[in-house]
């Protein structure tokens, strides 16, 4: 759809408007309140609330029903304006393709606005079509503009006229000013929802296109992931280059590398400064920790591909050169072949992503068991890590398993550190020398560049990222639970 | 901490073993001195909260400390298991001795005094483990059992002490925290009385219970005068009144008057001390 219905209209004459309808809400808002006070006797005291809230209620009624049609109009004006040209089509265009159509009527608006039209050269019947279109896509144009100030102008009048005669001291105004307010937070947060919603719907609703050329169990549990293969339209069904077990194979071996750097590292940095820290120590190790978690994922990337990978490759292939000839030739052999592209620079570096991100939950957590447990056990005799050990990690152990589950449902989503530092190959292994392929890194490669939106190649990424949301969203609701749940015990 | 072992607390009379290695048997005469504090300072990074506190503490004897708020009697109290060492900006100056040994010097370990002194707190804070775990926590860090026999003895004659027995006798392996306020304050005291100590120092233990167990504890509390030294800070001067042998009333972080609580309450020397029992100020 080249078709850009915003921008046209946005020109001075709505921002105009835009002013015009601010300044009259802020003279009714000032009419509103005068009211008021005259009603009163000039004395707020008289009055039910504030005399603010008088001129609010006015001015929002005012303002708010007209702003909305305004954004209407801007965000819709522009495909009413199109469908209205584009319901008769002249005769003269009838022979052309669909692309030559749509083409010709860009021009035709184009053309109305005054601006470059496209290279193509019109003659004869074709030329005089697209003057007469152009010029009854700048009628439709001004109509729509005009009814919408019209109808704006009505708007903003009865709303002032509807509210303006109700003021009086015993009118509540400020339970309706709240009543808006409480209304605009509503909205928000539908919109939140809805939003959701929405990605979530359309997510299903690819994947189900997907599963009708793959069916979810070639998905889910085949091993031959070659989604290249679809692109030749005459094999598009046949392919059987979909599943997907390979890339949640590798997904799960950078998770657990990275979990195996990140829990251990993160927790026990936690316990260090929750507990054994003085206030210098924790002043100057929370933030440096925060630091770390604000650098962005890919600048860890590049470091992983940069630095760590070839540092590890160089590591093994010398490793494996001592080893060759030796009681251990063929691991020698293998590790002298090892690449810079492997699971476990990807994990390790993702690893150290995530400490500052279990460290500071972890910490978070530890800090929220009362005091009074800790005494307690200081007071019966007991060391600082034996009340570490016996007391306090106990009773932080189901806040800090949902610090780890959130840590690894980033950890399963992450996806720049992957894309550089882990490979594009997918091989169903454990081994984390070889490179792995992750379900994030599948998404990306097979979305960049141009791409036909119905192969299955592409739909498989709707499926990718379904199953990477089903799974993300049951850590996150579990880990929630298990903090809600450590949360109570303590209230 | 390895040559200690303190008596299992099984029988209330083998209380005479010191951890300190210092076995002052005479010390055991009820009446006679087992805390002795001098000129002792507590400060709270720049404030100070006690000023030169010195004060005998007798041994099978309920002693209070009683005062208005801030008056310096919890802080005087932590000082006795050095409780203030958990504070970073706490320091405390002056001696204090139990059974003749300072506690301040270096070559006391508080982990090491803490099991021979011990403590009950304000608000009931059991471990959120089982009723047995509970108790079994300090003889375990404190190896005080060498089986699992040993260990169910000591965890039941604690209970059994504390008057807990009977009500949970059927329930330890359940959490300690779904106790009643009252229960969960006895199930601190069993945990407390578990590892033997020799003093018992107890901070407003009944302020957050209702009547009903605040009358159970404190006949608790006059059970155990037998076998333990026991310092109580309370807000309630009936509750001094009813529990304690003798009184030491502070004020504004002074010691203003210590003495036999019957004096204290009948014929205070103090005009201070008049007017706080009297209830015209605090």
């Amino acid at each position: 759809m080249p078709f850009n219905p915003d921008g046209r209209q946005a020109d001075m004459l709505i921002w105009i408007v835009f002013f015009a309808l601010a300044a009259f809400s802020g003279l009714t808002y000032w009419l509103g309140r005068r009211k008021a006070l005259a009603s009163a006797g000039g004395s707020a005291a008289g009055l039910h609330s504030l005399p603010n809230y008088y001129g609010t209620y006015v001015a929002l009624w005012v303002a708010v029903p007209a702003a909305l049609l305004l954004f209407l109009s801007v965000s819709f004006g522009g495909r009413f304006e199109h469908a209205l040209l584009v319901a008769k089509a002249p005769v003269a265009i009838t022979g052309m393709s669909v692309e030559q159509k749509q083409l010709f009527y860009r021009d035709a608006e184009a053309m109305a606005e005054g601006k470059q039209a496209s290279e193509v050269i019109y003659e004869g019947p074709v030329k005089a079509a697209l003057t007469q279109k152009s010029l009854e896509a700048k009628g439709y144009r001004d109509k729509i503009r005009m009814g919408t100030f019209a109808l704006m102008g009505v708007l903003a009048l009865a709303g002032l006229l509807l509210t303006y005669p109700r003021i009086n001291a015993k009118f509540w105004a400020r339970n309706r000013v709240e009543s808006w307010i409480s209304n605009v937070l509503m909205i928000c947060s539908i919109v939140a929802v809805v939003t959701t919603l929405g990605i979530i719907l359309s997510l299903v609703w690819e994947s189900a296109r997907f599963f009708q050329t793959v069916s979810p169990g070639e998905f889910l549990l085949g091993t031959h992931w070659s989604p290249q293969i679809g692109m030749r339209d005459d094999q598009v069904g046949s392919s059987g280059g979909f599943g997907a077990l390979p890339l949640f194979a590798g997904t799960f071996l950078v998770m657990l590398i990275a979990m195996l750097v990140a829990g251990p590292v993160g927790l026990f940095s936690a316990i260090y400064l929750a507990e054994y820290a003085g206030p210098t120590a924790r002043a100057v190790c929370k933030p440096l920790l925060e630091v770390l978690a604000g650098v962005p994922t890919v600048v860890y990337g590049f470091f992983a591909a940069l630095t760590v990978g070839p540092l590890f490759r160089e590591g093994f292939n010398a490793l494996g050169l001592m080893l060759i000839n030796g009681q251990f030739h063929d691991l020698g052999l293998y590790l002298s072949q090892v690449q810079n592209q492997m699971a476990l620079v990807a994990g390790a570096v993702m690893g150290i992503m995530l400490i500052p991100f279990v460290s500071s939950l972890s910490d978070d957590i530890i800090n929220s068991v009362p005091q009074a447990l800790r005494d307690g056990s200081y007071a019966m005799g007991a060391t600082k890590s034996e009340t570490v050990k016996n007391v306090v990690l106990p009773a932080a152990l189901p806040g800090i398993a949902g610090a780890f589950l959130l840590a690894i449902s980033r950890a399963v989503g992450e996806t720049m550190i992957v894309t550089m530092a882990a490979g594009l190959q997918a091989k169903l292994t454990l081994n984390p020398l070889e490179t792995v392929t992750t379900v994030t890194v599948q998404i990306v490669t097979l979305l960049t560049g141009d791409q036909e939106f119905d192969s299955p190649k592409t739909l498989s990424a709707f499926a990718l990222g379904l199953t990477l949301f089903v799974v993300t969203l049951l850590l996150n609701i579990i880990a929630l639970r298990i903090v809600q749940k450590y949360r109570e015990q303590y209230d | 901490m390895t040559t200690y072992r303190p008596s299992l607390a099984n029988s209330g009379n083998s209380m005479t073993s010191s951890i300190l290695g210092h076995a002052h048997l005479s010390a055991d005469k009820a009446g006679s001195t087992k805390i002795h504090a001098d000129k002792v300072n507590v400060f709270y990074g720049e404030k100070q909260a006690l000023f030169d506190v010195s004060l005998d503490i007798s041994q099978k004897a309920v002693t209070s400390f009683i005062g208005p708020s801030g008056c310096g009697k919890s802080t005087f109290l932590r000082c006795i298991n050095r409780m203030n060492d958990t504070i970073p900006i706490c320091k405390v100056e002056g001696t204090i001795e139990i059974d003749g040994q300072d506690i301040n010097t270096r070559s006391i370990d508080p982990v090491v005094l803490r099991a021979r002194v011990g403590m009950v707190f304000q608000k009931p804070n059991p471990f959120p483990k089982s009723i047995y775990e509970n108790v079994a926590y300090g003889p375990r860090i404190h190896g005080l059992a060498t089986g699992k026999d040993e260990l169910d003895a000591i965890v039941e004659s604690s209970l059994r002490r504390a008057g807990l027995w009977d009500e949970v006798a059927d329930r330890l392996l359940q959490p300690g925290t779904g106790l009643s306020g009252g229960q969960q304050q006895r199930l601190v005291i069993a945990r407390a009385i578990a590892v033997g100590p020799e003093v018992i120092l107890m901070d407003e233990p009944c302020s957050a219970l209702d009547p009903i167990a605040t009358a159970k504890i404190e006949e608790l509390i006059d059970e155990l005068r037998e076998q333990f030294c026991i310092v109580i800070v309370t807000h309630s001067m009936a509750q001094a009144a009813r529990v304690s042998q003798r009184t030491a009333f502070f004020h504004m972080g002074r010691l203003v008057e210590s003495g036999p609580t019957d004096e204290i309450f009948t014929n205070p020397k103090d005009t201070r001390t008049q007017d706080y029992i009297t209830g015209r100020f605090g």
